[in-house]
């Protein structure tokens, strides 16, 4: 029959719009939000998920998953001082590493000495060049350098960050990315504990 | 039988072509160095007697230093098989001159023009010598190893300026936007007039002829498509010389995208060229990662992790998956149902980009595989999510879309019968993917050549026979399944285990030598030339790009069809202008 295949393919349609309307009624009967709520928004980016499949942006977001990768920012511990122990030697492996070359460090020198001191004196990213790759934080040995969560930094004008600007604290790494701190954390503690450990190896034949 | 013997044959030239060719006997090269009067024989010959049918790859390389330019040819067997490696020599003293192949393989036509807009190699007897890439006024010839682009800085990435000392600035303060510009000789911008132009409709009135003599005289209309209409798919310009509704003659009239790819993966170091391939087909940031560290790890004749080996296939069939389903929403949208069947196909991308997100950190621009391995290990919860999508959700939603679409009747009519190519043009003109496929040419490097573990997997070579819009409409969907088929085994068979066979580092020791590496991306064959030197960058790195060759067969196409057609024809080529422009 000439039209038979128009009318397949019309079921599909007519299918997937009623669809929303049941998906609707089911959440509604189990008296729980399709919408505006994260479970919901995790139902449409599952695949359960039918009918309607869109995410009302900017009232609902899509959950970020840990590993989204946006704009680099450098971590720096909070000192029981309050202080900022910024993490960052200033060693310029991300500078070299950065495929479009957008980080540019000024390396501290001791005023009396004149050696280098490792911690940056001036930290820049052109962040209308950075194209998100993530090699700086993949490759920066001092975990001291990460990718950020923090999407909208649309402006009108050129995003050239500096050090004040790019610090945030450990605590908001750890809240961006929990599994890869801690994993990192654990690392450190292990390797804290192996040169405590070496150190008093070292220091007991010399009784 | 006989195809079996075409595969292992060996091709001794040395000793068909005494005094004519010689092998290439520099260290970690391979192939054979043919004279330059003596190319066109022996390409007849290869092609002929040997059975290299499919001229895969055209390319130059400027050795500055030996004062030399050079062609490079990588010719397969479409019966499967290792390829040949061929080399014409010049001096570096213009005009170079090297007798053009396309009477020989018509695939060469767009390879041997860009190498003429970025070496400036003259190509004798070839059939529409301008430049493809570079606009028409365009003075120099970016490639050469003495160009300097607008906004150089340094030969070679890392710049020395970033550290210690900082000192942060803009380019264009360095270089004023006026500065970094050269002109031919008193040119005056003002008063300019691109008159090149000319050259293109007079190329396009040769390919034009009378559809046949009984035919009314009448006069040919030019029609200029793009480069901003929508269903160009990007920014491609195509001039098309009209008889009535009919297409007489077509040329594309392309770079309005380019970014001389080649000459930025030259300037960075090999790690640093993994992002910037992203960008290249940015559908398929996967594959093509997949085959820029393919190329690599053969010049580093490192191994693979066990593990990420499975990662890499897993992720590419993926990413095919969701091309494909891109293709068919496109594809209608392109014949006029306005974006119902795409945002349908939408959906099933955005899961899977979901995936690459939660394991790579961006939904397009991935930057996924390293040498050796892979960034990070698929974690738990995501596996389960592939598995959901691989064994519950795509299977259903792809065959949902084909009971939507494949025999609906206006589709059917537009479609069926509108002929694309068939297997000895597609062959002759270097297609390569799906169009080659459905052209009934089973060759697909997965099982022809193959490479990473692809020879573990059991699967069929999607081939249709008719060479017909929907036979290539139809031949997604079967590579869809056959996709679906390699996960399956994949996502059964992956091991545990690391997923990087090499220490992360950011500075790769590359041995100086030349390789291609080549995938099947889902558009066509992906293939990287990659030279190195020794040193930190690439001296050398070209990417054999599936769309852009692809393009050398649209005139072809679709001469004597309407112009209605037109546009659904383009969109089988399933072209992406990142790649097509590089």
């Amino acid at each position: 029959m000439y039209g038979k295949g128009i009318l397949k393919g019309l079921s599909v349609t007519w299918k997937r719009f009623w669809d929303t309307y049941l998906d609707d009624i089911s959440w509604w009967l189990r008296g729980k939000k399709r919408y505006y709520s994260e479970e919901g928004i995790k139902h449409r980016s599952s695949k359960n998920t039918r009918g309607i499949f869109t995410v009302q942006y900017p009232e609902e977001q899509l959950i970020t998953p840990e590993e989204f990768r946006y704009v680099p920012f450098l971590v720096y511990d909070e000192k029981p001082d309050g202080g900022k122990e910024i993490r960052c030697t200033s060693c310029g492996i991300c500078a070299k590493v950065c495929p479009p070359q957008c980080i540019w460090i000024v390396r501290t020198n001791n005023p009396q000495t004149g050696k280098p001191v490792p911690e940056p004196a001036e930290f820049y990213i052109d962040m209308d060049i950075c194209m998100n790759c993530g090699f700086c934080a993949e490759y920066c040995p001092f975990d001291a350098i990460k990718m950020d969560h923090d999407f909208d930094i649309a402006s009108y004008n050129r995003n050239v960050y500096n050090l004040e600007k790019l610090l945030k604290p450990a605590s908001y790494y750890a809240q961006i990315r929990p599994q890869n701190y801690s994993r990192e954390e654990e690392a450190r503690k292990a390797k804290e504990a192996a040169k405590a450990a070496k150190a008093e190896a070292a220091a007991a034949p010399a009784n | 039988m006989m195809a079996e013997a075409l595969q292992t044959q060996t091709v001794d030239l040395v000793a068909r072509f005494p005094e004519k060719v010689a092998a290439d006997s520099r260290p970690g090269y391979s192939g054979f160095i043919v004279k330059k009067e003596n190319l066109v024989e022996v390409a007849t010959a290869l092609r002929d007697e040997f059975g290299y049918d499919l001229l895969s790859t055209v390319t130059g390389v400027d050795y500055i230093a030996e004062n030399k330019m050079e062609v490079v040819y990588h010719a397969f067997r479409t019966t499967g098989g290792p390829g040949l490696v061929f080399k014409v020599q010049a001096d570096r003293v213009d005009p170079i001159e090297i007798p053009s192949l396309v009477p020989v393989w018509t695939g060469a036509e767009f390879q041997e023009r860009e190498i003429w807009d970025l070496f400036g190699i003259r190509f004798t007897n070839h059939p529409d010598l301008r430049r493809i890439l570079m606009w028409e006024g365009f003075e120099g010839h970016p490639l050469r190893k003495d160009y300097k682009e607008a906004f150089f800085e340094e030969e070679a990435k890392p710049y020395k300026s970033r550290w210690p000392d900082g000192n942060h600035a803009y380019a264009e303060t360095r270089n004023p936007f006026r500065d970094n510009l050269k002109f031919p000789a008193n040119f005056d911008p003002e008063s300019y007039t691109p008159e090149k132009e000319e050259d293109l409709y007079a190329s396009l009135e040769r390919v034009s002829k009378p559809l046949s003599e009984d035919d009314m005289k009448t006069d040919n209309i030019v029609v200029n498509m793009g480069p901003h209409h929508p269903s160009t798919h990007g920014v491609l310009r195509v001039a098309v010389s009209l008889n009535g509704e009919t297409i007489t003659g077509l040329k594309p009239v392309m770079g309005y995208l380019h970014r001389n790819h080649d000459k930025i993966g030259e300037r960075n170091t090999f790690l640093q060229i993994i992002p910037y391939t992203d960008r290249l087909d940015y559908f398929n940031s996967m594959a093509n990662n997949f085959g820029y560290v393919t190329t690599v790890e053969k010049l580093m004749k490192i191994p693979v992790a066990e593990r990420a080996e499975y990662i890499r296939v897993i992720m590419a069939e993926l990413t095919r998956i969701q091309n494909h389903l891109v293709f068919v929403g496109m594809l209608l949208n392109d014949l006029g149902t306005l974006y119902t069947p795409a945002l349908y196909a939408f959906e099933e991308r955005e899961l899977i980009l979901d995936i690459f997100e939660a394991v790579s950190g961006a939904r397009m621009m991935c930057n996924y595989f390293r040498f050796g391995g892979v960034v990070r290990d698929i974690p738990d919860d995501v596996m389960q999510k592939i598995k959901d999508l691989v064994y519950d959700r795509l299977p259903a939603k792809t065959e949902e879309m084909e009971r939507f679409l494949n025999e609906n009747e206006v589709l059917v009519a537009r479609l069926k019968g509108v002929h694309l190519l068939n297997a000895e043009e597609a062959v002759r003109l270097s297609v390569t993917g799906p169009c080659l496929r459905a052209a009934g040419v089973p060759y697909d490097i997965r099982r022809a050549d193959p490479y990473s573990i692809y020879d573990r997997f059991d699967f069929d070579v999607a081939v249709r026979y008719n060479g017909d819009m929907y036979d290539n409409y139809l031949i997604r969907f079967d590579e869809i399944y056959q996709s679906l088929r390699i996960l399956d085994q994949a996502l059964r068979q992956i091991p545990q285990g690391p997923i990087n066979s090499q220490k992360p580092q950011y500075q790769v020791r590359v041995p100086a030598g030349e390789a291609y590496g080549r995938i099947e991306s889902p558009k066509g064959e992906l293939g990287y030339y990659v030279v190195s030197n020794g040193k930190p960058n690439p001296y050398r790195y070209h990417v054999r790009a599936p769309s852009f060759i692809n393009l050398t067969a649209l005139e072809t196409m679709c001469k004597g069809v309407k112009i209605a057609d037109f546009v659904a024809l383009l969109a089988m080529l399933d072209i992406v202008m990142g790649e097509v422009d590089r």
